[in-house]
């Protein structure tokens, strides 16, 4: 299982800003090892993001996002005390969702 | 009395755990849904007009109400910080593409109503290399290209 995200979410004027800071690897699949062999891709494909079970962003990835991906972006109509939530799934099926608090 | 209360509480705890249950299942289908949309063909494409076509447009127009927020000289391409910002109305979908990369397109982002128009991320470059943001606004595409230098790869080993 992945490590956490680290997710900032805060009042920014009328609208709220979230900062997400991923950890994943990105490996994209073109890369090799010291013996020759292909390293296989493993990569965030979707990220989604939502506030009040609405989606307020969603994007797919390719390999070419850097390791560990920082997103960020700002949306209307939350307070102060919601949550919003982030969802990502790689590749490999794995997937991870994490919440912060507006503030 | 105190056999009671134990299976109230149970009751309730069972209650929880079908709630939950019922959440899981209705969260399930939009992740399953999600996944399956991932557009394999548009990130294969090697060039703009290649993924324009693969994420259903036939062509796109240069546009100067897109920004690209990057720096012009990236000292490693592992990690080039992007800030793509659209003011074109309608704006449904932000995509970036860096045209030497393996594959040109790098992310797409969907922007509902009532999210800002701006995505920031980072992505990898292997070489100096046009980058272009794609503005899906309307039904149409937009684009705007810039160049940045990468002096040192990101996809090597």
């Amino acid at each position: 299982m992945a490590d956490p995200m680290k997710i900032r979410a805060a009042m920014s004027g009328d609208k709220v800003e979230v900062k997400i800071l991923m950890s994943h690897e990105m490996e994209t699949g073109q890369r090799k090892d010291s013996k020759g062999a292909t390293i296989p891709a493993h990569f965030i494909q979707s990220v989604t993001a939502t506030h009040n079970g609405k989606t307020v962003l969603s994007a797919e990835w390719g390999p070419a996002v850097a390791k560990n991906p920082f997103l960020s972006f700002k949306f209307a109509g939350g307070k102060p005390g919601e949550k919003v939530s982030i969802t990502w799934v790689d590749n490999k099926g794995d997937k991870r969702t994490d919440e912060a608090t507006i503030s | 009395m105190n056999g009671n209360r134990r299976q109230v509480l149970k009751g309730t705890g069972g209650m929880a755990v079908m709630g939950l249950a019922v959440s899981a299942g209705l969260f399930k289908p939009g992740s399953a849904w999600a996944q399956g949309a991932w557009n394999k063909a548009a990130f294969e494409a090697k060039s703009l007009a290649d993924t324009v076509k693969a994420m259903g447009g036939s062509g796109a127009t240069e546009s100067k109400d897109i920004v690209i927020n990057s720096p012009d000289i990236a000292e490693n391409g592992a990690v080039v910080p992007f800030t793509i910002a659209s003011r074109i109305a309608q704006t449904e979908a932000i995509a970036l593409l860096v045209e030497k990369n393996p594959n040109a397109l790098v992310a797409s982002f969907n922007i509902p109503g009532g999210t800002e128009a701006a995505v920031t991320t980072r992505a990898k470059m292997g070489q100096t290399s046009n980058v272009t943001a794609l503005v899906k606004a309307g039904g149409k595409f937009y684009y705007t290209t810039k160049e940045v230098k990468v002096t040192l790869g990101g996809c090597g080993g």
